[in-house]
């Protein structure tokens, strides 16, 4: 409990305010009054308590506790409470009218609460205007209910007017009936009228009953005559009918399939007016745009997170499979050379069933019987019905449907390639069930021309695409899966089949168009082995090979599938660590060496064309390429800052052994597969590979200038092989060809490079001195308040000083309630043991009595 | 094999049973040069058994032994006699199991070396010299185990480790160092050159050797005496001296390289650490000739070098511009590339530094990271960054706002091999500015922290010292990405794309 002398003021005590008066009187009454003595007198001091009311404030105390705390000590061991909860019983805000209206609804709700879990018979009526819809979906009451809620819906106004209206509109009824039957008792009395009211209106209802059955009596007639017509009517059932038709019949015929097609054939809707191609053009260019515009903010590796795209709506249907229409699929109508634009048979299928539910509402009740939440099932079962046409009717439906296929698919890139497909997928089924592992698909492919192949791998990727089945998502994700393991077995073979993939990349580009994030997973899956493998290697012998022609390919394709450029990527960046690692880790030991990591140069230096980003280990690794031109006598005595001097043991790799093989050199495109190393060349063969190798390292070091040209420090990156290059390469042994390039890259290299500009850091946000002079002087520079220290210290002090006063004046309390409680149990003692005592009296008076009644008998007697 | 088993327990039989079947020991010694294994193994057990017996029994002579072939004194009896005889034959039979100890078979090696030090102690026991005094090790003989330990043909590492059993006794350990450093000291006086197998064995042996902490420690004996507290043995003082006379005995000559780092790897941690050299400072001479060989063994040297000049008070002239000199491209591949910098690092510490020396390592650490790979780079670039926080008159090297507008080149001299040469000061972290445009994004952000002033606070270098490619590799793969991009623009093949530099270079057939 608060002190009572503060709480006066806040607490919500009326009790405080009761003694007022009485306080008036009591302030006269110099016994009551207790004056504090002040030693000194202080001017400007205004002091509270110079006068006390002691008793006054003991009695205030006494009555406070009284209602608090006595209260409290007399309920201490009972437990039960009494709650008001009525709704809004203490609420002060809430209007009396919407008080009402709440407890009205609580009780409406409670009413119409189940009156027991088990009963699942007992279900809430749906109403439609008071009606249960139970009773509208009975035919034969539709009539009758309609009518009869027509008219309950509309109450007569005079029956609103006299139950609704209240005084004024009986008023107002008086002031009409008056001026009615005037002749009549002006006044009526309130009774008679409401009489005549409920009168009229019997009447009139009973009116409507007879009206209602002879309306009914009616269409009953009218039904039965239209059933005996009905027979003659074949086939033509109207609505109501349907559904008996339906049941009767499992299998439509065709005929009614083809009307049903055509009512549910797509209605052409307005659609803007055909492009001409500039604006396609232009369109596509847009698109490009912004794709680069995205391409372009990633690069520079700019926060992604707000401008990320969201779909923008997700549907309550939405599988959360992260298969998102881009684009609005409904179709448009649309005309190419005079032909109706049809696509996908199957798509179609789909939308059909889709649409059916969605536009047609007439048909809800055929819908609603066949059982509307089956479309996923109508697509399952669509699907399997063509396979199976397909399997039966292989030539004949499967050529003309082709068509449609082709002819739709824009993908395709060209005719010829159509035509050789046609032919070659007259061998094989129309459709294909996606390979459950990488050895089935290799068993399907197995043999079979490239052309044929992709065909193939094309079937299966289009009976399988992810809107026929859920789990064909899944199903065309493990199939890019294989088709990188199958990429390995190709570059395995003897000769290796590049060919095949370089088509097959095209199928991977598709599917991982489709399925980023499946496909990142696949090729990160690959990287890691690959990475894993070669960690695995160095641990244990120190030094790991180049890896084969297989992950150079992978390497590749990564750099197809994804976007090289960008500041972090979950695919690329790991891959050109990977790289990083083949180029400073893979000790440089034949020719098929030097190859493989020039390869791997070209492929870096791809990776970084566009973000031109720079790479030291290309630059180290050109550096250790052009070492091994050198002639090993020719590098004594030379300090070459050269890291890898005991990872390579073959130190003159590239030198021509033979001059006379340099004439006959041309220059020439190496073919991939110097990469596996071929059977053992002829000695001017090797020369004319080693010269090869020399001419592309060179052009390689002649890109990396052009690239790394605005480098502020350019002449240090490419000081070494500046040195290299003008010192210590044999360039005289080399055709002049060869020489002539050597010459114009040295001199690039020494006139390239921007000018050094002293580095000067970004100003930072320096808080700036404030120069004052003004003397500084403290605000609040009073006696008798704690001094000498800053605001935080005061307040801390003041804060301590308060807590100490709290302290104290709640032990008082305290105290006092202890006291208090103390004087009422010894109150409630004393007043048992007085109640005892007279108790005790009254026996002993009562025993008295009878003993002195009993002498008295006992007298009598004697 | 079984009749020459036979013969052996025929021959151990009599010989115990009489003295008259003496002859029939050499039965048995020429067993011992079989050819079979098994018969030389049995052969060395009867020996042991056979000595082992005598040796209680007191059937060899005790004393100067006379040669065998000079006519015997008259002074012996018969008895005498005999026992000179037999302790000749004693003899030639550990000099044949000494032998065996490098024959090709580890068991037969083995064998010997555990029958030679059961000798060992049995001589101990009964000792076969006058005792000049009450406490004896047969050191001859432990000399000639040694001796055929530390091999000059072959590795002998296993063997050695079977030696350890026996080094954990204090007084074999004490006889065992002081035989070491004799033997060492005169096979390496023969030869200038060193010989890698004899040494590569030496160091097994002599780094094997852990040394007690203290006194205390030393209580377990192969050989028990009864007031042993005044053997010099158990005076820890002594077995340090023997200890360092080994190593020094030890490091004194010239080592194949491969051995050097295998030395200074050890070094740091088993010897120069622990007190258990009296005077670590005489590691000196070892520790600059080391340093001076250059590459990864100077590297190693360092760290040496670095306790002595901490802990010992070693005067080292031009250590910094050494240290300098040390910085080359290649320490950013080497295998002690974390050592190295953690040590580079306690070098640099030091506030008192003078600026130009700070400036010249971080300016050429920055030119050296130009060819770094990027898990090297990742923690070179906060180590430039940390000098030039410890450093604040360094900062110019990425902040000078006075300058001139423009320079005709770098002021830096790369070649210059001392520090206040290099003009380090006068030029700027160009280098770090170049790897902004690093390929990997880690490195560009890290070369990005010199664009704005530097914190104050230091970064820790502890974990990025042990960064290894393939964890940055590891780490950019597990990264949650919220999205794939993908490439936008079609490719029409394998060298397809557009402006494909493959495809410059390579054709597909």
């Amino acid at each position: 409990m608060g002190k009572p002398a503060r709480g006066k003021k806040s607490g919500p005590g009326a009790f405080g305010r009761g003694p007022g008066p009485a306080a008036g009187s009591v302030r006269g009454n110099p016994f009551e009054v207790k004056v504090n003595k002040q030693k000194f007198r202080i001017l400007g001091r205004k002091t509270k308590h110079d006068v006390g009311l002691p008793g006054v404030s003991r009695s205030k105390a006494h009555r406070k506790r009284t209602q608090t705390l006595l209260k409290e000590y007399k309920e201490k061991d009972k437990s039960s409470v009494f709650k008001d909860k009525r709704i809004g019983e203490y609420d002060t805000k809430i209007s009396p009218e919407e008080k009402m209206m709440k407890r009205f609804a609580l009780e409406q709700q409670k009413s119409h609460e189940k009156k027991s879990i088990y009963n699942l018979n007992e279900e809430e009526d749906l109403t439609h205007y008071g009606q249960s819809l139970a009773d509208i979906e009975k035919l034969n009451d539709v009539l009758g209910s309609d009518s009869d809620s027509e008219e309950t819906g509309m109450l007569s106004a005079e029956l609103t007017a006299a139950h609704f209206g209240g005084g004024g509109g009986l008023l107002r009824k008086k002031a009409l009936l008056g001026q009615e039957n005037e002749k009549d008792e002006k006044c009526k009395s309130r009774k008679e009228l409401i009489e005549e009211l409920i009168a009229k209106s019997k009447q009139e209802k009973r009116e409507r009953q007879a009206q209602r059955e002879n309306t009914l009596e009616l269409t009953e007639k009218l039904d039965n005559d239209w059933k005996e017509i009905q027979a003659f009517l074949s086939h033509k059932g109207s609505k109501s009918e349907t559904k008996h038709k339906v049941e009767e019949k499992v299998k439509p015929d065709e005929y009614d399939m083809i009307v049903r097609e055509l009512g549910f054939e797509m209605k052409a809707q307005p659609c803007g007016r055909m492009k001409t191609e500039e604006e396609l053009a232009k369109e596509e260019q847009e698109r490009l745009l912004q794709l680069e515009a995205e391409r372009l903010r990633r690069m520079h590796g700019e926060d992604d997170i707000d401008t990320k795209k969201k779909p923008k709506h997700i549907s309550a249907d939405d599988l959360a499979d992260g298969f998102i229409l881009d684009k609005d699929d409904r179709r448009l109508l649309s005309y190419n050379d005079g032909r109706l634009n049809i696509e996908d048979d199957k798509d179609e299928d789909v939308e059909e069933s889709v649409g059916r539910t969605e536009d047609d509402s007439e048909e809800e009740e055929e819908e609603s019987e066949e059982g509307s939440g089956s479309d996923a099932d109508a697509v399952d079962s669509h699907s399997d019905l063509e396979s199976d046409d397909g399997s039966v009717e292989k030539a004949s439906a499967g050529e003309e449907r082709e068509k449609i296929n082709e002819g739709s698919e824009n993908k395709s890139p060209s005719k010829d390639q159509n035509a050789k497909k046609k032919a070659a997928g007259l061998e094989l089924p129309y459709t294909l069930a996606a390979p459950g592992s990488y050895e089935q698909l290799k068993a399907l492919l197995l043999g079979r021309p490239v052309e044929e192949q992709l065909l193939v791998i094309e079937k299966i990727k289009k009976s399988n695409h992810p809107s026929f089945a859920v789990a064909n998502k899944a199903k065309l994700e493990k199939l890019f899966g294989f088709l990188l393991e199958y990429i390995v077995e190709l570059t395995a073979r003897e000769p290796p089949e590049l060919k095949t993939i370089d088509k097959l990349v095209l199928v991977l580009y598709d599917l991982c168009q489709m399925f980023p994030e499946a496909a990142s997973n696949h090729v990160k899956l690959v990287l890691q082995d690959a990475a894993h493998d070669m960690e695995e290697i160095l641990e244990t012998r120190g030094r790991a090979p180049f890896p084969g022609l297989d992950m150079l390919i992978y390497l590749k394709i990564v750099a197809i599938l994804f976007p090289t450029s960008d500041y972090w990527h979950p695919v690329v960046t790991p891959s050109m660590v990977y790289m990083s690692q083949l180029l400073t880790k893979c000790p440089v030991t034949t020719l098929q060496d030097v190859v493989k990591g020039l390869f791997v140069c070209c492929l870096f230096l791809q990776y970084v064309s566009v973000s031109q980003r720079f790479i030291p280990e290309l630059v180290n690794f050109l550096l250790r390429i052009l070492h091994t031109a050198v002639p090993s006598r020719g590098v004594q005595g030379l300090s070459l800052m050269h890291p890898f001097r005991s990872l390579d043991k073959n130190c003159s790799l590239l030198v021509i052994s033979e001059t006379a093989d340099t004439k006959t050199w041309q220059k020439q495109n190496l073919p991939l597969r110097t990469v596996i190393g071929s059977k053992e060349n002829s000695r001017t063969e090797v020369n004319h590979l080693r010269l090869s190798c020399i001419d592309m390292c060179l052009n390689l070091v002649k890109r990396c200038a052009v690239l790394y040209g605005s480098l502020p420090s350019f002449q240090e990156v490419m000081k070494p092989i500046q040195l290299l290059l003008s010192q210590h390469v044999p360039v005289s042994a080399y055709p002049a060809q060869l020489q002539e390039f050597h010459n114009s890259i040295l001199s690039q290299l020494e006139t390239q490079g921007p000018p050094y500009h002293p580095l000067v850091c970004e100003k930072s946000d320096s808080i700036p001195l404030e120069f004052s002079f003004a003397p500084r002087l403290l605000r609040n520079l009073e006696f008798g308040r704690k001094q000498g220290s800053n605001e935080k210290e005061q307040e801390r002090k003041r804060l301590i000083h308060r807590h100490k006063r709290e302290l104290k004046g709640a032990v008082r309390e305290i105290r006092r309630d202890n006291q208090f409680l103390a004087r009422m149990q010894l109150a409630e003692i004393t007043e048992r043991d007085s109640e005892r005592k007279r108790k005790v009296k009254q026996l002993f008076g009562s025993l008295a009595e009878q003993e002195g009644n009993w002498k008295a008998m006992k007298k009598k007697k004697f | 094999m079984a009749a020459a088993e036979a013969a052996l327990s025929a021959c151990l039989e009599a010989l115990l049973g009489s003295r008259s079947h003496a002859n029939r020991v050499f039965e048995i010694l020429e067993l011992l040069q079989a050819e079979e294994e098994e018969v030389v193994l049995s052969a060395i057990r009867t020996c042991g058994r056979l000595f082992g017996a005598f040796l209680e029994q007191g059937e060899l002579f005790v004393g100067q032994l006379p040669p065998e072939e000079g006519p015997l004194p008259e002074s012996h009896s018969a008895e005498e006699k005999y026992k000179i005889w037999m302790r000749h034959r004693y003899n030639s039979c550990v000099n044949c199991l000494v032998e065996l100890m490098s024959h090709e078979s580890f068991q037969i090696k083995e064998c010997s070396l555990c029958t030679l030090m059961t000798f060992v102690e049995l001589e101990a026991k009964h000792p076969l010299v006058k005792a000049e005094w009450s406490f004896n090790f047969p050191q001859e003989l432990l000399k000639l185990v040694v001796k055929g330990l530390i091999s000059t043909e072959e590795d002998s590492s296993l063997l050695i480790s079977r030696f350890q059993e026996y080094l954990e006794h204090d007084d074999v350990r004490f006889f065992a160092m002081k035989a070491v450093a004799e033997n060492i000291g005169n096979v390496m006086q023969k030869t200038k050159e060193p010989l890698p197998v004899y040494q590569k064995n030496a160091f097994t042996f002599v780094s094997s050797i852990s040394m007690p902490g203290n006194e205390s420690e030393i209580k377990t004996f192969l050989v028990k005496h009864a007031n042993r507290e005044e053997w010099k043995v158990s005076k820890l003082k002594e077995h340090r001296r023997a200890f360092e006379r080994m190593w020094l005995g030890f490091l004194k000559h010239k080592l194949p390289s491969s051995l050097y780092k295998k030395v200074l790897a050890i070094l740091n941690d088993s010897i120069l650490t622990l007190p258990h050299m009296n005077e670590p400072t005489l590691m000196i001479d070892f520790l600059t000739v080391a340093y001076d060989i250059g590459g990864a063994i100077s590297l190693l040297a360092l760290n040496g070098l670095f306790v002595l000049i901490l802990h010992h008070n070693l005067e080292y002239p031009d250590f910094y511009k050494k240290l300098y000199s040390l910085l080359d491209p290649s320490i950013f591949y080497v295998k002690y590339r974390a050592r190295f910098f953690r040590l580079l690092d306690l070098f640099l510490s030091s506030s008192h530094l003078p600026s130009y020396l700070v400036a010249a390592f971080a300016k050429r650490l920055a030119r050296l990271s130009l060819a770094a790979p990027p898990d090297a780079l990742l923690m070179v670039i906060p180590f430039i960054c940390n000098l030039l926080r410890r450093h604040p008159s360094c900062q110019v090297l990425v902040h000078r706002p006075g300058g001139p507008e423009e320079m005709p080149a770098d002021p830096y001299v790369m070649e210059e091999e001392d520090p206040s040469e290099s003009r380090a000061l006068e030029s700027s972290l160009w280098e770090i500015q170049t790897l902004q445009r690093h390929y990997h994004p880690e490195v560009a952000e890290a070369a990005a922290s010199i664009n704005t002033a530097l914190s104050e606070m230091e970064d820790d270098l502890m974990e990025l010292m042990e960064l290894t490619s393939y964890e940055i590799f590891d780490k950019d793969l597990k990264k949650k990405a919220t999205a794939v991009p993908l490439e936008y623009q079609r490719v029409t093949g394998l060298f397809g794309q557009k402006n494909d530099v493959l495809a410059e270079y390579f054709t597909l057939e």
